[in-house]
């Protein structure tokens, strides 16, 4: 019985040991995100994504340098710039070098400058910024900054892909613009409202509105003011359960136009669309799923769907941020001193297995990249979301899309 | 004109479905003094157990069977958890359904993931009912305030006409009193708890389908219902009736058109300033109502505490 003991307490002791061993060495990642409350299905999706990636991409081709490995450890900021500081104070107490944030411009800005004024500050325990999913544009332009770099398209040149397809369809002359009442809400309006005057000076905007985000329980009053203003399109920023509700409403409401999103896809919502959103969801993206840009990313796709069987690639950037990452790492020779990261990932060009290039732009650290308009269908899909029928296919392409849009930042190099 | 005519019946689908859920919480706030705040989970375990049950027999089955189950629920969660905190007083109590609260959401995501149920509206039920001047009715929303007003009806009648609603009323003012002449209360409560959490498995059961089931639906109407049965009276089935309503038509309302504070307060004889842009008021200048909407629920109660502390249709002064 003594023996036993004895053994249990030593191997125990020993796998203790052996984990902090192999713990020192890893690269870690933190990823900082909503993982409870109305976006945690969101975040918990990113988090599966980013973990897959790093193992996937890095961990299981050896690891980077003399063998290090990559681990993504989640933080959950509740969706609240206020929690994402404390987080991040954790994350860099616990060694991190390397921050990746999506979900909400808002938190995004605070953690921006949490960040410049940490690294300002504190030389030694400097980290990288790495945004997958806030596209509000002034994180690349007036509040830009060496420490972050955006994966993800930003609104405008998003809305710029989305603007030129709206243009050219001349059954559209009413456009109403919703969104969530934040800073990337606003922007989407704001981009929307300057392009389309520049593109098609005709086309009438005839709503341009903002709600609570997150706190909407129903959405059937604003989309009675959609069918009644006679809207040929909608152009909405929402995401999560804001995307879904605000959606059905719409479609059971009697609208039948074309809804233009950023993200009405994966994390339950385009099961929960199913048929009726077929033929009027569309949204623009990153990243070609249907028809699969490369056996790599078919390959990619199967082996995420063996270990997620729930799960969906919707952020196909994620993908393209470790791997950017990993190349950055590899090049500066170093998973510790991020000046020299930051450096090989100013101007990195990167051929990414969702097809095109993804070009790191080094005046304002703005991810350039091809721009893609999906349509949610159930023809031709051969990855689908949420296990339904349905997925997102390709319609139209707009290759390096807005490679050489103005940009105001300033960029301060230490 | 028209819009006005939809509006009404949307904030009369949404104030409905807010009564079936204040309907229960004020009853079992009156007569236990229990603020149960796992009321709205009992709402989200409605939703998620129909959606089970909708996938094996069928959206109606769903729709008899889950509001039993999470009555059972209920009343075996003031069986064995409530009665026995009860002894302790008030604040045990309210920990007690805070931390249910809390259990429940964090079950449900462990059991069915953080995701978006792809739950929705039986075949039968999804086509337009009519449609005025471009904006349709669907069918379901009709379906949705018939339930209520016979759940309206029903509670009515147990309440009032029958010899079990004359032992509840008591009950609710007197239970000392109720006791004494030989009735078994804790059976009532139970059973009034049971009641009442049934009731709002059914509010969930049916709004599934149309506000979304996913983990947070508990969170976003978690504090509405307690501003409904403030707003009503406590223990006022009428009240709950009428203040679900109110808040019903009335966010339905301000989100609809855009009334801006600018012109209210012009209207009112107040000037917009020179240089608004500079101004500190700006923000309070620039409000829409689709941006205080939501918030106009909680102003209302504000204001029904300081003028009448017993809600609209309350009686009891304590």
């Amino acid at each position: 019985m003594k023996n036993i003991t004895k053994l249990g307490a030593v191997s125990a002791l020993s796998l203790v040991l052996g984990a902090s061993a192999a713990f020192a060495e890893n690269i870690k990642v933190a990823f900082i995100d909503p993982l409870s409350g109305p976006f945690a299905s969101t975040g918990t999706n990113g988090l599966h994504q980013f973990e897959f990636a790093a193992d996937y991409m890095v961990n299981e081709k050896g690891g980077l340098l003399d063998g290090q490995m990559m681990e993504v450890i989640g933080f959950d900021n509740k969706i609240s710039p206020k929690e994402s500081l404390i987080q991040l104070q954790v994350a860099i107490d616990q060694g991190v070098r390397f921050i990746v944030q999506g979900n909400s411009s808002g938190v995004a800005n605070a953690l921006t400058e949490a960040v410049d004024k940490h690294n300002r500050r504190n030389p030694d325990s400097r980290v990288l910024f790495l945004n997958y999913a806030a596209v509000d544009p002034a994180l690349t332009n007036d509040k830009c900054n060496f420490w972050h770099f955006r994966f993800d398209a930003n609104a405008d040149i998003k809305m710029d892909a989305l603007t030129d397809v709206i243009a050219e369809n001349d059954s559209i002359n009413k456009v109403y613009i919703i969104g969530q009442d934040y800073s990337f809400g606003k922007s989407v309006s704001a981009a929307a409202n300057k392009m389309l005057g520049e593109k098609r000076a005709d086309i009438e905007i005839v709503g341009d509105e903002l709600h609570p985000i997150g706190k909407v329980k129903d959405f059937t009053p604003y989309a009675r003011k959609i069918v009644a203003s006679g809207a040929d399109a909608v152009i909405t920023g929402n995401w999560g359960a804001d995307m879904l509700g605000l959606g059905k409403s719409i479609i059971e409401n009697g609208f039948t136009g074309p809804i233009y999103t950023y993200y009405a896809a994966g994390s339950g919502i385009t099961a929960a669309f199913g048929e009726s959103g077929k033929g009027i969801i569309r949204l623009v993206g990153e990243g070609q799923i249907n028809p699969p840009a490369s056996q790599e990313a078919s390959d990619y796709y199967n082996a995420y769907k063996a270990k997620y069987p729930d799960g969906n690639i919707d952020q196909s950037r994620i993908s393209n941020t470790i791997g950017m990452l990993a190349k950055a790492i590899s090049e500066a020779g170093t998973a510790d001193d991020v000046v020299a990261i930051a450096n090989a990932l100013e101007g990195m060009e990167y051929e990414t297995m969702w097809g095109g290039k993804v070009f790191m732009r080094p005046q304002d650290h703005q991810a350039i990249q091809d721009m893609h308009i999906n349509a949610h269908t159930n023809e031709g899909v051969t990855f689908t979301y949420d296990n339904s029928d349905y997925g997102v296919v390709t319609e139209s392409t707009v290759v390096m899309a807005s490679m050489d849009s103005p940009t105001t930042c300033e960029m301060k190099r230490p | 004109m028209d819009l006005i005519l939809v509006n009404l019946i949307d904030g009369l689908v949404t104030g409905l479905l807010l009564f079936m859920l204040s309907a229960g919480l004020t009853l079992i706030f009156s007569m236990m003094g229990v603020l149960n705040f796992a009321h709205a989970s009992f709402y989200m375990l409605g939703a998620y157990f129909a959606y089970q049950i909708s996938i094996a027999v069928g959206f109606w089955m769903g729709l008899l069977i889950a509001p039993l189950i999470v009555g059972v629920l209920g009343a075996g969660v003031e069986r064995y958890g409530l009665r026995r905190v009860h002894q302790y007083g008030h604040v045990p109590e309210l920990i007690f359904t805070f931390g249910l609260a809390l259990l429940i959401e964090e079950l449900v995501q462990f059991i069915w993931g953080k995701n978006q149920m792809p739950y929705s509206v039986p075949e039968v039920l999804n086509f337009t009912a009519f449609a005025i001047s471009g904006n349709s009715i669907p069918a379901y929303k009709i379906f949705m305030i018939f339930i209520s007003i016979a759940i309206f009806i029903g509670l009515l009648y147990v309440l009032t006409k029958t010899r079990v609603g004359m032992i509840i009323q008591a009950a609710l003012s007197y239970p000392r009193t109720v006791e004494a002449l030989g009735h078994n209360v804790p059976l009532i409560f139970m059973g009034v708890f049971g009641v009442g959490t049934a009731l709002a498995g059914l509010a969930g059961v049916i709004a599934g389908p149309v506000l979304g089931t996913f983990p947070g639906m508990a969170f976003v109407l978690g504090s509405i219902v307690f501003v409904t049965i403030v707003i009503g009276g406590l223990g006022s089935l009428w009240g709950a009736l009428v203040a679900s309503l109110l808040i019903g038509w009335i966010t339905t309302f301000a989100k609809s058109y855009n009334i801006e504070m600018e012109d209210l307060l012009n209207a009112i004889g107040i000037s917009t300033p020179e240089n608004l842009s500079d101004s500190v008021f700006r923000d309070f200048w620039s409000l829409t109502s689709p941006q205080i909407a939501d918030i106009l629920p909680y102003i209302l109660m504000v204001l029904i505490l300081i003028f009448r502390p017993a809600g609209l249709f309350g009686k009891r002064q304590s």
